[in-house]
């Protein structure tokens, strides 16, 4: 497979780029289901809603909170925030956006059926529209996320998606945002097309995009992406497969931009259970106690596994290794933790100290389609444990299956990814205690638990204040980090390229955004 | 006749049950759909108002009568991922694999004939060797890697062929095809090709073998001996007798080949239903899994009813619904 991509890439003669005028066409890599932006939260579907729809609140490329349809917002108390909107946006339908429309947009995320958009709005117990450009949103508690939240939000024009079903979505009824491009046509599985809103009100910034038209092709196979970026079909493509990395940079046509990923890859570690599934001595017998519970353990296969090595030979560079749950430019990112330093000795003198001098047996878990190279880093990892004493036998699932099992507690130690826009959000539901009634713990597989993580958190969250939370959440990271709760691997590497002389402000939030591809 | 035809209708109608029955069964063995549906950021309360708005709470006969419940009316359920009808979505999805694959078959049959007719009459000539050597390498050589190389040649060196997509689509009553433009024909060769490869040399092989068993037979020799020219004797007689084997296996393989153009249609990005059905088997889509396998069963039973009577067209000496 690698090899056949080298051999497409080395096999292109040089073919003549047309100009192409004002369209671009781009390939993405993932299906996108439904054109109904309050229907599910999945990467692909957002990212096509950023091309015709707009959040009170916008992230730039290294996931910080921008203005985007509120010029300007803030807490009058501790459980209200005021959002002032940007005057004179006009719909593509050329009505004027109001605040009477943001509060539609709001109430509709709760009432598509199976929508997945309500966790961003079910806090707000109460909407005041005090003027056409001022809203007032209250919390039952004080809670610092509102703003966050909204960014997630998408606004529909009420006039337009009111008693719209998402077949009136995906037919393009009730496809009329305030966004840079207008909706043309969704053929489902296979394009999407877009044509310039010259009336946005990006373009006063010289954001208005550069095309007039826009045609985003769904083409998920690695392969064929690429063939059609170097057919000169495609002028722009996402997720450029990582061992293709070195020649496509060699190609002077081309054009690649990276940016470090908000997607973390770390190591679950069963804590909760004195008796984990797959744990055992060597011969087979069952372990007296979970070695996990014990951060000797923790701490030694973190010492254990070599990440300048995975990320600089396996990942082919597209990865840095971790030292904390999310990525380094994202809120709340503790820059004083350094990634574990790879120590095969000491991580041996600590198991022995911790009563394993011959190691023990385990299964490391891991999926096969999900991550780039999951099932690759996870043979890599088992191996560097083998070296230290610890046998790991690999075990990899679909994420479909992977998953419900995940869920269910059958792993003792599982690799898992997170992308969160901050590090109380990705702490909330990866390390703290499970309580379903604050939300916490949704994904700690681990069953990891400190009071003080928890108690860090719930002050983060209840702070409105920025700059207090942020430091709040950097201290719930240092501990949850320091306790080895999981094991943080590397943070990935987003990767795209396009025809020369095109030009992309790569995103850490991954998204592929037409308007901001632009000629150099 | 009559008889017959309801016959095998009631028969299919039970095996559209047990099927049912058996991808409810195997999806839920899998994992809860939930699971990988839910957005990340859920919290637990979340997962379980979503399981419940989708019934994944209720105990799994539970969920299998209210399916047969609304299938009943025709109604196969709401896709969980695209939020659409499921059986509308396979539907938008067909014409497309429904073109893929006749486009397919067609050149497999229309070309695979002649050729097998050919390499069977003159075996030990040079064509008639070309003709046996490449429908090796069609029959060995992996979709996968033929689609690539398609690909690498047709559209990366000589840029003649788009690399994938459908291309631009005309209405044909009310069905969107692309063989009415030329840009939607040129976006079908490469899949086409790709797709009829393995079929074309079926057939190549089928014919070929039944033309040199068809070629010693007694009635080959009276024919001759009454005079009859060689094209009559081979168009006629021999070619009517090498069909019936033809005719059923290009009939199964023209049904997996719409139900599972999979591989095709992933490399070309053809937006069709083998794809569909991959992409929801990703996510335990569970309505469109079921209701596509629905469609699959009815439309291999129909299949093989036009099979069975042109058997009996072909060979008068078959009669449908009596040998069994």
């Amino acid at each position: 497979m690698r090899r056949l991509l080298r051999l497409l890439v080395a096999g292109s003669i040089p073919w003549a780029l047309a100009a192409h005028g004002a369209e671009l066409r781009v390939g993405l890599a993932a299906d996108v289901t439904s054109m109904d932006p309050h229907f599910l939260a999945i990467a692909p579907n957002i990212n096509i809603a950023w091309h015709v729809f707009d959040a009170l609140t916008h992230v730039d490329e290294d996931t910080r909170l921008i203005p985007g349809l509120a010029l300007s917002w803030r807490a009058v108390d501790a459980t209200t925030w005021e959002f002032k909107l940007r005057p004179g946006v006009r719909f593509h339908d050329g009505s004027e956006l109001t605040a009477e429309d943001v509060v539609f947009s709001i109430e509709r995320t709760l009432k598509v059926p199976n929508g997945q958009y309500g966790i961003f709005t079910r806090r707000i117990v109460g909407k005041e529209v005090v003027d056409a450009h001022t809203l007032r949103l209250k919390t039952a508690t004080p809670y610092a996320m509102v703003p966050y939240d909204l960014n997630s939000v998408f606004i529909v024009s009420k006039k337009a998606a009111a008693r719209s079903g998402p077949e009136d979505f995906d037919s393009g009824k009730a496809m009329v945002g305030t966004g840079p491009f207008r909706f043309v046509r969704f053929a489902r599985g296979d394009r999407v097309e877009l044509a310039r809103n010259d009336a946005y009100w990006g373009a006063q910034g010289g954001k208005s995009a550069a095309w007039e038209k826009v045609t985003l092709r769904i083409v998920p196979t690695d392969p064929a992406r690429l063939a059609g970026l170097l057919s000169g079909e495609l002028d722009a493509i996402e997720q450029v497969p990582t061992a293709d990395l070195p020649r496509i940079r060699r190609d002077a046509r081309l054009n690649t931009v990276q940016k470090v990923s908000w997607r973390t890859i770390f190591f679950y570690l069963d804590q909760h259970r004195d008796r984990a599934p797959g744990l055992a001595d060597k011969a087979g017998r069952p372990l007296a106690q979970n070695p996990f519970r014990d951060l000797r353990v923790r701490r030694a296969l973190s010492k254990a596994i070599n990440r300048a090595a995975i990320a600089g030979r396996l990942m082919d560079g597209a990865a840095i290794p971790a030292s904390n749950l999310v990525s380094p430019p994202v809120f709340g990112y503790a820059p004083d933790l350094a990634p574990e330093t790879y120590d095969p000795e000491e991580a041996k003198r600590l198991l022995a100290e911790a009563g394993y001098p011959d190691g023990f047996a385990m299964t490391l878990s891991a999926t096969n389609n999900r991550y780039v190279n999951d099932e690759q880093i996870a043979q890599a990892v088992a191996q560097m444990f083998a070296r230290v004493g610890v046998r790991a036998r690999v075990e990899t699932l679909p994420l479909n299956a992977y998953l419900p099992k995940g869920r269910k507690g059958e792993f003792a130690f599982a690799m898992f990814g997170w992308g969160s826009f901050s590090a109380d959000l990705a702490l909330r539901a990866l390390v703290a205690t499970p309580d379903p009634d604050k939300g916490f713990g949704a994904f700690n597989w681990s069953g990891y638990s400190n009071r003080q993580v928890d108690a860090l958190l719930e002050r983060a969250f209840a702070s409105v204040d920025e700059k207090r939370r942020e430091a709040l959440a950097r201290d719930a990271m240092r501990l949850a980090m320091r306790d080895h709760a999981v094991i943080a691997l590397h943070h990935q590497v987003a990767t795209w390229a396009m025809r020369k002389p095109l030009a992309y402000a790569p995103r850490t939030d991954e998204f592929t955004l037409a308007h901001q591809i632009r000629e150099k | 006749m009559l008889a017959y035809v309801f016959r095998r209708l009631a028969q299919s109608v039970a095996v559209l049950f047990v099927m049912s029955l058996l991808v409810f069964a195997g999806v839920y063995a899998v994992g809860n759909p939930i699971d990988i549906l839910v957005n990340p950021q859920s919290d637990q309360n979340e997962i379980a108002r979503a399981t419940a708005a989708l019934g994944l709470d209720r105990p799994l006969f539970e969920q299998y009568f209210v399916f047969i419940g609304h299938a009943a009316t025709g109604d196969l359920g709401r896709s969980f991922a695209f939020n659409v009808p499921a059986i509308g979505l396979i539907l938008e999805r067909m014409p497309a694999t429904l073109e893929l694959a006749t486009a397919a078959m067609l050149i497999a049959v229309l070309l695979g004939i002649p050729l097998g007719l050919w390499a069977g009459l003159k075996p030990r000539s040079a064509a008639g060797r070309t003709i046996m050597a490449g429908s090796i390498l069609g029959f060995s050589l992996p979709t996968f890697w033929v689609g690539l190389m398609l690909i690498l040649v047709f559209s990366v060196w000589l840029g003649w062929l788009p690399t994938s997509g459908r291309g631009p689509t005309a209405n044909l009553l009310g069905i969107p095809v692309s063989f009415l433009t030329a840009e939607g024909l040129r976006h079908l060769v490469l899949p086409t090709a790709n797709l009829a490869l393995f079929n074309l040399s079926l057939v190549i092989r089928l014919t070929r073998s039944g033309t040199r068993e068809a070629m010693r037979q007694d009635y080959v020799r009276f024919a001759r001996a009454k005079g009859l020219t060689e094209t009559r004797v081979v168009g006629v007689h021999v070619l009517r007798n090498v069909l019936v084997p033809v005719v059923t296996v290009a009939g199964v393989e023209f049904g997996s080949v719409i139900a599972f153009a999979v591989v095709t249609e992933s490399i070309f990005a053809w937006p069709g239903m083998g794809k569909l059905l991959i992409d929801s088997i990703n996510v335990l889509d569970r309505p469109v899994i079921v209701a596509y396998l629905c469609i699959v069963v009815a439309l291999f039973v129909a299949i093989n009813l036009v099979v069975d009577l042109a058997y009996s067209w072909l060979d008068p000496r078959v009669r449908p619904g009596e040998a069994r």
